[in-house]
């Protein structure tokens, strides 16, 4: 048998893709379709005063027309996802985004009406017809003008738009700070993006009478938990829902939201109409009504000993949590643990503060927070080793945890409420290896000063990260062996294109010995797979495949236990291999395991008690804590002097994951988080006027890396188990786009040599015009 | 309005809405749900298809004006059922996808590429490939594949 588990094998999931026929949320079609248009907010801050819908129901081809006042009952706030942590002094003021607006709008593209008709072209007509009536108010999006007395409130009863605060600490900073020989105290932002998949947001519910069931196909990465919200709203046992999540086009997070309105309404509608209802958000829609992320400010400090050793860190940041908070305080949290980064950090006092705007909501999106705390402490031993006179390596070096210090505990609580603990690593062996490849010493003495010389920019970045992976609570899946010798896989989780179908089919293939041509996996279906959680915090290889590889080591105990019945023999004896079963030395004799599934399911005799029919398991795994990854990413940029427009000349990742599944998956993560770290780090930024309004929501304003933007990048890795699943793997889903934009600012420092001129990068994004305001005083 | 387009070599007649789009013709009039739509404005490229040999934005074209042209969509390039074809299998071999969402309008960009430019190096596989966005893959894979497919000959 050849193994799998391990090896670049090509994907189960791509014919399909690659023939067009696979299918996707909007490709669902069904007799008697109605399709749904929304009318949103166009102020970031206006009090309702009132909606008139006559003139849209009216017109012909419109079936229904809804505003809050008419859902009666069923409009209720959304459910808070993720409740506070359990951090001493806490505070959090819970306002969750509501299905349409009742009293005022908090944000421009929050949905007020909701027209049903025949055509999405009609709806959309339709939505000319409504008149509305606002009182329009001061909108604030600036986060600390929205802390200021007299600011506008986002939420009037609160006060204030102080969203949440939470401070942890552990050593004394102040005594750290008085010890130290340097302090270094910097003002860090980081300014708003969003996660733009390729395919928007979408909904289709149909109510069946008959079977007294509801369908719904969401593009959501959580459709368990979906089904379940959705049961509750709307009265009905969660056996009574399915939620399909079939094939999803891009998530990297803001489709881990629930619920947004929209997945609310449509259900109910085709519940209440009964016919089934389409919503397809449309680009411009997403651009306000997806969720966002990335707005925080840092105030932060460094203290260190005369050697470059870390003393202390102390952050106070504030975090822009946009209009409602029902993610809670994951991003900011992420942010506080993430900031400590591969380093020991013997005092940490981090205090931040959650901020309510009239902006879209902030929920997570690939590094979920984690770059932002990337970002500050790599800056801040950036500047402290130019401080110090040490090379910015080697400040690095004389602060990495150790590898003989792990599991090492952060002593701080983590996005899962659990303390931070490093479940396993070795870092500098990988900054070593990312030296190396990129050429460090090389560039450092020689490339450099000689571009210099001819008048050219050119820099390198060296940056280190790690990323919280893995989190509980758990996730389970169903193994099953067909008749047809094919073997089912069924897990909660959804995919996005991850690769799950490949991924988890060698897992299973590993153990049971088929071709992975030969499993067959359904992800995010709840029909097929009833419990779990969701596919974020690079968490699917780690809990969804930990899972799998029990269940699949029971449908391995369960096949040879048949096979050792069939043959008479010891199950010692047996060998499992190519989708069948021999005796050792005897392979000419053999029973496939659809034979195997048919002797384990017979029509007489009895099934023996104690045990089941069939050649099936379903097994759940809950790891202990996350499983922490690394890495470092290396890169020689260089810098039109002109127009200040960077081209990135060679990039290096070495990572770290623990056991690697598939390594052509693997790259592919990598290669795309990259490409979306660039994105964020300099092309990507949402602008903002005054009122409120985004400016430039649209593809062709808000720019995404092109095939000409992103380089070709060179990938290594090193293997540090984690001990915490059976597998020995961490997550690998966010690593490439944590630790760009300080790879970035590090690197165009050094192309323009702006250290020596007294200008720092502390802000991301950036962008050719903003480079140039920056170089210049700005 | 009647409109009458030939579509991977079948002729449809059809009496549609003046301002149906030529992306919402061909996936909700005529079923062919392999064509993506990502943005609607001609900037991300998922919806490409051939237009008379030529990559067109389906969502910038209305159906009617398509009368008496020849679409090719991304169900065409497949040379039997369950088969992919060269540019295909090459997108395989390469993980050149992940969710697949702007596959198509790739593959039918790239179809029309290499037909022009059968050898192409990598730079000029990335300058034809600078119109369509991908937001999965960070692009690498992708023009590995297409360097693979036309390296095969595809």
């Amino acid at each position: 048998m050849t193994h799998s588990f391990g090896k670049p094998l090509t994907r189960n999931e791509d014919p399909r893709l690659l023939r067009g026929e696979a299918l996707f949320v909007d490709d669902v079609e069904l007799p008697g379709l109605l399709h749904v248009a929304f009318l949103r907010s166009p102020h970031a801050h206006a009090r309702l005063l009132s909606v008139d819908l006559t003139a849209a129901r009216a017109r012909s081809g419109v079936i229904a027309a809804y505003a809050a006042e008419d859902l009666g009952d069923y409009w209720k706030p959304g459910p808070l996802l993720v409740p506070p942590p359990p951090v001493p002094g806490m505070v959090f003021h819970q306002c969750c985004q509501v299905p349409l607006v009742k009293d005022k709008a908090r944000h421009v593209g929050e949905p007020v009406a909701m027209v049903v008709a025949e055509s999405r072209y009609i709806a959309e007509d339709a939505l000319a017809d409504i008149v509305v009536e606002w009182e329009v108010l001061d909108a604030v999006g600036d986060l600390e003008a929205a802390l200021q007395p007299g600011s506008p409130l986002v939420h009037d009863h609160l006060g204030v738009n102080v969203a949440a605060r939470v401070h942890q600490h552990r050593g004394d900073y102040t005594a750290a700070a008085k010890a130290a020989a340097l302090v270094v105290k910097r003002r860090f932002t980081y300014d708003r993006g969003a996660s733009i998949p390729m395919e928007t947001r979408g909904v289709v519910a149909q109510w069946d009478p008959r079977a007294d069931r509801l369908t719904v196909w969401d593009t959501t990465q959580a459709p368990v938990v979906i089904r379940n919200g959705l049961a509750a709203m709307l009265g009905l046992s969660e056996r009574q829902v399915r939620v399909v999540a079939p094939n999803i086009g891009g998530g990297f997070g803001p489709k881990m939201m629930m619920f947004y309105p929209e997945e609310v309404l449509v259900p109910w509608a085709a519940m209440r109409l009964g016919r089934p209802v389409k919503w397809i958000e449309d680009r411009l829609e997403h651009f306000f009504a997806t969720t966002h992320e990335r707005s925080q400010i840092h105030d932060a400090e460094i203290a260190l000993d005369a050697s470059g050793r870390i003393l202390g860190v102390k952050d106070v940041f504030l975090h822009d949590n946009g209009a409602y908070d029902p993610y809670g305080l994951t991003l900011p949290l992420n942010s506080q643990c993430t900031l400590l980064g591969c380093y020991l950090v013997p005092a940490y006092d981090s205090v931040f503060t959650a901020v309510f705007t009239n902006r879209t909501l902030v929920t997570p999106y690939r590094g979920a927070g984690r770059q932002h705390g990337v970002f500050v402490m790599e800056r801040l031993l950036d500047i402290a080793a130019r401080e110090l006179g040490l090379d910015r390596n080697e400040i690095r070096r004389r602060n990495f945890i150790p590898a003989d210090a792990f599991p090492y505990d952060q002593g701080v609580i983590y996005q899962d409420f659990s303390r931070l603990s490093y479940d396993s690593g070795n870092y500098a062996p990988i900054l070593e290896k990312a030296l190396d490849a990129i050429g460090y010493d090389r560039f450092v003495q020689e490339t450099q000063p000689k571009a210099r010389a001819e008048g050219r920019a050119l820099g390198i970045g060296v940056v280190c990260y790690v990323e919280g992976t893995g989190i509980g609570p758990y996730e389970g899946a169903k193994i099953q062996v067909q008749g047809s010798g094919k073997v089912s896989l069924a897990t909660g989780i959804g995919s996005q294109g991850q690769g799950h179908a490949t991924a988890f089919a060698q897992v299973v293939a590993e153990q049971l010995g088929v071709d992975i041509r030969d499993v067959e996996v359904t992800t995010g279906d709840t029909d097929q797979f009833y419990w779990g959680v969701g596919t974020f915090a690079s968490r699917g290889a780690v809990v969804a495949g930990s899972a799998t590889h029990e269940a699949a080591k029971v449908v391995r105990q369960k096949i040879l236990k048949t096979a050792a019945r069939h043959f008479e023999c010891a199950e010692e004896d047996l060998v499992l291999a190519d989708g069948k079963v021999h005796v050792v030395g005897v392979p000419d004799h053999s029973i496939t395991l659809g034979a195997l599934a048919g002797l384990a399911n017979p029509m007489r005799g009895a099934v023996t008690p104690g045990t089941e029919p069939g050649l099936e398991a379903t097994s759940y795994f809950g790891p202990a804590g996350g499983a922490t990854a690394s890495g470092a990413h290396a890169m020689i940029v260089e810098v039109d002097p002109l127009t200040l427009r960077p081209t990135i000349l060679d990039y290096v990742v070495v990572h770290d994951c623990g056991t690697v599944i598939n390594p052509l998956i693997l790259a592919g993560q990598i290669q795309g988080g990259v490409a979306q770290g660039i994105g964020n780090a300099f092309f990507e930024q949402l602008h903002w006027d005054e009122q409120g309004q985004l400016m430039n929501a649209s593809l062709a304003d808000y720019l995404l890396p092109t095939a000409l933007d992103v380089p070709r990048m060179r990938l290594d890795h090193t293997v540090t188990p984690s001990p915490l699943n059976p597998l020995g793997v961490k997550g690998a889903g966010e690593a490439g786009a944590i630790p760009v934009g300080a790879l970035f600012a590090q690197a165009l420092e050094d192309a323009l040599d702006l250290p020596a001129k007294g200008i720092e990068i502390l802000e991301m994004p950036l962008s050719p015009s903003r480079l140039w305001e920056i170089t210049n005083g700005g | 309005m009647k409109v009458r387009v030939t579509v991977n070599g079948v002729a449809h007649e059809r009496e549609v809405e003046p301002r149906l789009l030529l992306s919402d013709f061909l996936r909700h009039e005529i079923g062919l749900t392999g064509t993506h739509v990502g943005c609607e404005h001609g900037v991300c490229g998922a919806c490409t298809i051939l237009w008379d040999g030529e990559p067109a934005r389906a969502c910038l074209a209305f159906a009617v004006q398509a009368e008496g042209h020849d679409i090719r969509t991304v169900e065409s390039l497949a040379p039997a059922p369950g088969q992919l074809n060269a540019l295909q299998q090459a997108f395989q071999d390469s993980h050149a996808l992940q969710c697949g969402y702007c596959t198509p309008g790739i593959l039918m960009t790239m179809t029309a590429f290499l037909a022009e430019n059968p050898k192409p190096s990598e730079e000029e596989v990335r300058h034809a490939l600078s119109g369509n966005l991908c937001r999965c893959t960070g692009y690498q894979h992708i023009v590995d594949a297409v360097l693979l497919a036309a390296e095969r000959g595809a």
